[in-house]
């Protein structure tokens, strides 16, 4: 299976990302965000960073990148897509999920290891986990708290769509604790912490990240997204 | 020669944590008028000659489409005389 994962100008955590595809069983192949050719994956993630050095608005300029076009199509036609914390600013830029990621609320940057837990377990990136698992994996950002009006937060409640949450204190001030949350369909995932960063005890602080990894392998080998 | 200013805001239920920031640093300096701050963005976009109604139309497309984030701002658009 061959999993794309996106480079842009200021892109920090693809070569992670990649190794954490590969870890899985995978095959990583890398994506330019200047070619409009997704060189016929099976599914792509946007890794984190700052990328466009997080101008105008993190993701914004990002979200028009020539590699974009091709991507929202297959994504919108329901190929598995994940963004990894700038990757999730993207998403959210793009419409492809609703909300959108502000400014800490303490306004400090964070780099920790944080516990989340899987609420929804039937997500292409999420399938590996049990249903409440409690994960540990880094989080560090900067514009991590996830806003969204009250019609929508009820309906991402409603829908099962917030795939993970903080378990504890509130780390940036998101919106019902809410570290991850899927599309409708359950293809498209925006998660705010990096399980890339946590796929084995030598480099990571758990292993429990690979899950997100295994989860679409096992998702496309099943056929795609339930 | 004009200059079109476009202003974006943060909606006002959105938090605004950096004019928070500012408004509990102005007490600091002795400054006491203050009883919020917000803070936003401001462009201004050079165009030759006077700017025309499709050239303003285009502007707030822009200005919906990538200088702002309707999901979490507002933005107003205007002519510098």
């Amino acid at each position: 299976m061959k999993i794309g994962v996106v480079t842009f100008p200021g892109t920090l955590d693809d070569r992670d990302a990649a190794r954490a595809v590969r870890f899985a069983g995978g095959e990583a192949i890398e994506l330019w965000h200047d070619d409009a050719d997704l060189k016929g994956v099976d599914a792509v993630i946007l890794p984190g960073g700052f990328s466009y050095g997080d101008y105008l608005r993190c993701g914004a300029i990002s979200r028009f990148s020539p590699v974009m076009e091709p991507l929202i199509a297959a994504a919108k036609g329901g190929m598995p897509l994940l963004g990894i914390c700038n990757g999730f600013q993207v998403l959210a830029e793009a419409h492809l999920i609703p909300g959108a990621l502000t400014r800490n609320q303490h306004l400090h940057f964070l780099c920790t290891d944080q516990k989340i837990r899987i609420e929804n377990n039937a997500t292409a990136w999420t399938n590996s986990f049990a249903k409440g698992q409690e994960v540990v994996i880094p989080l560090k950002n900067g514009e991590g708290s996830y806003q969204c009006d009250d019609e929508t937060l009820k309906m991402l409640e409603g829908e099962g769509r917030i795939i993970a949450r903080y378990v504890g204190e509130n780390p940036n001030g998101s919106r019902n604790l809410i570290a991850g949350i899927s599309n409708e369909r359950g293809n498209i995932v925006g998660l705010m912490p990096h399980p890339e960063h946590a796929i084995d005890s030598l480099t990571g602080p758990s292993s429990d990240g690979l899950g997100f990894f295994t989860s679409v392998l096992t998702s496309l080998v099943a056929g795609g997204v339930k | 020669m004009a200059i079109i200013v476009v202003d974006v805001m943060l909606k006002p239920e959105i938090l605004d944590p950096q004019g928070k920031a500012v408004a509990s640093a102005l007490p600091r300096l002795g400054f006491s008028f203050a009883t919020d701050v917000r803070q936003g963005k401001r462009f201004e976009i050079t165009v030759d000659g006077e700017p025309t109604a499709a050239q303003l139309a285009e502007v707030e497309v822009a200005a919906e489409k990538l200088l702002s984030n309707p999901v979490i701002e507002n933005f107003t658009v205007r002519v510098e005389k």
